[in-house]
């Protein structure tokens, strides 16, 4: 059953070491104190609570299995394998834990209208999906670029009635839309909610989407001890491009003891020496995007470098604050997989097992493909498969045909 | 007293709101942004130049499309610094950088400040910067010479003027509406309130700025009890128009006499 955690981060200025923070134009500075109060006291509150965990039940689905991947174990030949099945929760991903918890929010503090961010698409849905069915007027920006790569998602969210806004700025992806987002928030602040869909942007975002995501994480512990009489791993995989699945598998295991190792994994792309990657923590310095100090990919002058993954969902400048804190203190380590790794792990998990991961999840068994053949053959790995593939089945035919 | 409340002090003396126009550096190209810059300084009594950024998120299309054009021209600090420099050679003007915080983090806070203020800037103007996020950040600013200018919002509590006040030199840049940068034909009847309200909590000018458009505009943020009125979108406008920006700052400067 979730929990509101307390974890020794961030501190009361919203920083996990030296990242995160408050960086924004100061007319969203109330907003965000505002925002802070209301989550501190819905966090407190056991209606809120209650609330929540029945939307996760009845609505998302949760829990959501923890399954033993055998084949995958015996093909791998090392450890045995569990997969987190996040792709089964209501919508096909993750996003749905965070977006149920800040919609909540919203209708408590009185906010009829949210707006989002999307990359992939994945978080917009979720976001149409709890605006419609609770009653909110929702606006979803995403760059052109990622409407032109993932159309299919643009029509489901606006048959889910939202309003998808194409963003024409700079390079037209996820970073963009995010930037469109912050001024629309700029613009409507008395009267919007905007539910952020990574564990990036301004304090409180970072610290919430990580509880609302923590649900992740809470329920391996408890899936884990009833299949194999312990509650700890040797290893949890996730992927990372903002960090949100990953920081919500991660952080119930983070900061207590005994700690499993914790591995995200970045999308390197077409490789990092070739500059186009989405690797912030492998290859990014120390910089401000979207109110958070963080890693980033910039040039050196500190503009922003375009990202660059084959999955949509990893395609971000960034990554959220915490993990620059777990990467720095050593609590979690980092790898980083290539455009081609991340396509056999998609191909791989899905003859092995029948499970068609989305390709930011196919990083983390890319992966897993790698280190599990090093560990004994007691040792027990979880991978989160934080999202389904349906959304990149025409892009992964595209890309396999075209190389034949 | 420093050179840009001297400049707010001298517009008074001739019956006038500061006029503060606004263009984005190497806009539309190096040359052109002198040449306009010059002579919209010969109508200003400060001058702001926008170091052109990749994610300008507290911006409007116009200013976007600007800082969009200069990078593309491969306009970076390094240029903007020249720029600076060979516009203070021309002008005895005042002049603000304003800038997002990540290329100040990247060049170095000390460095940035210090080829900023050798480039003859008078002060920085850091839109993404809430000064007590980092109260480091401005007392570099000030050790290198420069005035900071924060900006306060319709939003602002009484307790974030005063703590944004506290940080700030030179004077506070009110942000006229909840918005983005960008020309409007009107501004929020409240715009006196948060003037007032900025005026109880620090002695220092109040210029104000987003949404000016020419004449009607300037006069109402006049009316408003303001010291100075800032113009950029208009002006960039009309400089992708193929009009002439110093006609939209005549307007403006015409409109903000008292």
């Amino acid at each position: 059953m979730f929990r509101f955690l307390d974890y020794p981060t961030p501190d009361a200025r919203g920083r996990f070491g030296p990242y995160g923070g408050r960086y924004v134009p100061e007319t969203l500075i109330p907003a965000l104190e505002e925002l802070e109060a209301a989550y501190l006291e819905a966090r407190r509150d056991p209606a809120f609570l209650a609330e929540y965990r029945a939307y996760l039940a009845d609505y998302a689905g949760r829990p959501t299995p923890l399954y033993f991947a055998e084949r995958l174990s015996r093909r791998l030949g090392g450890a045995r394998i569990y997969l987190k099945r996040e792709d089964l929760a209501h919508t096909g991903a993750h996003k749905i834990n965070n977006t149920l918890g800040q919609a909540l929010l919203a209708r408590r503090m009185g906010k009829r209208r949210v707006i989002a961010e999307t990359g992939a698409g994945q978080h917009g849905v979720s976001v149409a999906t709890v605006a419609a069915m609770f009653g909110l007027e929702a606006v979803i920006y995403m760059g052109e670029e990622d409407v032109r790569r993932q159309a299919l998602n643009v029509f489901r969210m606006r048959l889910l009635g939202a309003r998808v806004v194409p963003v024409g700025s700079g390079t037209k992806t996820l970073k963009d839309a995010t930037n469109e987002a912050i001024r629309d928030w700029v613009t409507h602040v008395r009267d919007t909610f905007y539910i952020l869909g990574s564990v990036v942007g301004p304090h409180p975002y970072p610290r919430m989407v990580r509880d609302f995501q923590s649900v992740i994480g809470q329920e391996i512990r408890a899936q884990l001890k009833e299949k194999e009489g312990r509650e700890v791993p040797d290893a949890v995989i996730a992927c990372v491009g903002g960090g949100s699945n990953a920081i919500g598998a991660f952080a119930p295991f983070a900061y207590a003891e005994p700690r499993p190792r914790l591995v995200g994994v970045e999308a390197a792309g077409e490789g990092l020496a070739t500059g186009r990657h989405a690797a912030s923590i492998a290859a990014g310095r120390r910089g401000v995007l979207h109110g958070s100090y963080m890693y980033l990919l910039q040039d050196e002058d500190g503009q922003i470098a375009p990202a660059h993954s084959v999955s949509a969902g990893l395609d971000y400048p960034g990554v959220g604050p915490e993990h620059g804190y777990l990467a720095d203190e050593g609590i979690a380590e980092y790898a980083a997989v290539t455009d081609r790794e991340a396509l056999e792990g998609f191909q791989l998990l899905a003859r092995t097992e029948g499970i068609i991961p989305a390709l930011e999840s196919a990083h983390a068994v890319a992966y897993a493909a790698k280190l599990v053949p090093t560990l004994p053959a007691d040792a027990v790995v979880v991978i989160n498969i934080s999202g389904r593939g349906d959304k990149d089945v025409a892009e992964v035919q595209r890309i396999l045909e075209g190389e034949r | 007293m420093n050179p840009v409340s001297e400049a707010f002090e001298r517009a008074r003396k001739e019956g006038r709101r500061a006029a503060i126009p606004f263009l984005t550096a190497g806009y539309p190209d190096p040359e052109g942004f002198l040449d306009h810059a010059t002579r919209l300084a010969r109508l200003a009594d400060l001058f702001e130049v926008g170091l052109p950024f990749s994610d300008p998120l507290g911006d409007g299309p116009v200013i976007q499309r600007a800082s969009e054009r200069a990078l593309a021209q491969g306009v970076r600090t390094r240029t903007t610094l020249d720029l600076l420099a060979r516009l203070a050679e021309r002008s005895r003007v005042p002049l603000l950088l304003m800038t997002y915080l990540n290329p100040v983090l990247a060049w170095g806070p000390e460095r940035f400040f210090r080829d900023a203020r050798e480039a003859g800037a008078a002060g920085v103007i850091l839109p993404d910067l809430p000064p007590d996020e980092d109260p480091g950040i401005a007392a570099l600013a000030q050790e290198a010479g420069l005035a900071t200018v924060f900006l306060l919002a319709p939003t602002s509590t009484d307790a974030r003027i005063a703590t944004v006040a506290g940080y700030t030199t030179g004077f506070v840049y009110a942000v006229s509406v909840t918005g983005v940068t960008g020309a409007r034909d009107r501004l929020p009847p409240e715009l006196g309130e948060l003037i007032a309200r900025i005026k109880r909590r620090t002695a220092l000018p109040v210029a104000v700025g987003f949404g000016v458009s020419g004449r009607a505009t300037a006069r109402q943020v006049a009316e408003a009890g303001a010291d100075g009125v800032v113009v950029g979108s208009a002006l960039i406008r009309a400089i992708e128009a193929g009009a002439d920006p110093a006609g939209v700052l005549a307007e403006v400067r015409e409109g903000a006499r008292l």
